[in-house]
């Protein structure tokens, strides 16, 4: 009696997991185009200003940053700092160190050499500068430009709601 | 005697695989920004000799002086003035559509599409900003400009072509960018520059 309704016992069938990695892979691969990686470590706090007119800006590669704003905590350099104005100290970043007026040149001609030559003739320069910075020190910085023939400037900044 | 047993192919365990595909996810998920940069593209004049620098000669109507001081106010023309207000003072000077003698003089050229028109190729932005004037505020004046000019573009080209600018083809564009040329003038602290849009693309 007992052993007639003894039920079968049953193996929990397993989840097939072989192509889970494949999924993965292609989230993956999404991801590794969709974005670029974070080339440069932040020295400079900015808060970009608001524009209804801003539009992207062209091709990744032939986008060169320079960065202006104020000094993260901890870093400061004041043989560096650029002092034009009221509203205190202002740093300029190139790459991955603070910079002066002066190497702005040399860093342009070194981002050109590095480009191919579809590159260097669409050449942006994009100018990512706090909203309190004085216009002396964008008007100094954009001279550099035009002298190193950096004729495409974009002014870095945010889509206003 | 000598049958071997049938043996079955074992089969490879890949459950770990999907764990080191998620964290070569992870990994690129944290290294990587998916920001877009986005901005005002605008074209620099090539740079000038100083002793070679003239002062242009041109008729007052012709002139618009934008400024901004170092308390950022922005005045054009002598009044004081805000962002908003300046976009459509600029497309009133630009478009002149009434042929006032106040505002900047037209020229009659041969456009393409247009045939003979009447294009305003002789107007000037005279920008001047103080060294104290916050970026903001010069961002804000940039931003107003373009906005004036694209305003005038969209207007021409959904008249003409019957669709916004940016939907026109380049030569529309070209077109449209010699009736309505962008002529800006920045007088830099130090050094006074041109700021033009030759091919009339920037925007």
């Amino acid at each position: 009696m007992k052993r007639m309704f003894k039920r079968r016992e049953h193996n929990m069938p397993e989840l097939n997991t072989s192509s889970l990695p494949d999924l993965i892979f292609t989230v993956l691969f999404f991801f590794m185009i969709v974005t670029h990686m974070r080339d440069v470590d932040p020295k400079v706090t900015y808060r970009v200003p608001q524009g209804s007119e801003v539009q992207k800006t062209g091709h990744k590669s032939a986008v060169t940053y320079i960065y202006i704003g104020r000094c993260m905590p901890g870093q400061a350099q004041d043989d560096l700092a650029l002092t034009d104005g009221k509203k205190g100290k202002f740093f300029i970043q190139l790459n991955d160190r603070l910079a002066t007026i002066d190497d702005i040149k040399a860093h342009i001609e070194k981002e050109r050499a590095s480009m191919n030559s579809e590159d260097q003739t669409r050449m942006t320069v994009s100018i990512k500068a706090d909203r309190d910075v004085p216009m002396g020190i964008i008007a100094d910085v954009k001279k550099q430009l035009q002298q190193s023939m950096a004729l495409r400037i974009n002014y870095s900044a945010t889509e206003k709601e | 005697m000598f049958k071997r047993p049938r043996r079955r192919i074992p089969s490879l365990n890949t459950t770990a695989t999907a764990d080191i595909s998620f964290m070569l996810l992870i990994f690129f998920l944290v290294t990587s920004s998916m920001d877009t940069d986005k901005g005002l593209t605008r074209q620099l004049s090539p740079p000038q000799q100083e002793e070679h620098e003239v002062d242009m000669k041109v008729k007052e109507r012709n002139v618009l002086i934008i400024k901004i001081d170092e308390h950022d106010q922005l005045t054009c023309g002598g009044e004081a003035t805000s962002p908003e207000e300046l976009t459509e003072r600029i497309k009133t000077f630009v478009a002149n559509k009434d042929n006032d003698p106040t505002l900047p003089e037209q020229s009659v050229r041969e456009v393409n599409f247009f045939g003979q028109c009447a294009v305003s190729d002789r107007h000037i932005l005279s920008i001047q900003v103080d060294r104290q004037t916050s970026y903001d505020a010069y961002f804000q004046l940039q931003n107003a400009i373009v906005a004036a000019y694209r305003q005038l573009r969209n207007e021409l080209a959904i008249k003409r072509f019957g669709r916004p600018y940016s939907k026109c083809t380049p030569d529309q564009r070209q077109a449209i960018g010699m009736v309505y040329p962008q002529r800006i003038s920045e007088e830099q602290p130090t050094l006074a520059a041109v700021e033009s849009d030759e091919k009339g693309g920037g925007r």
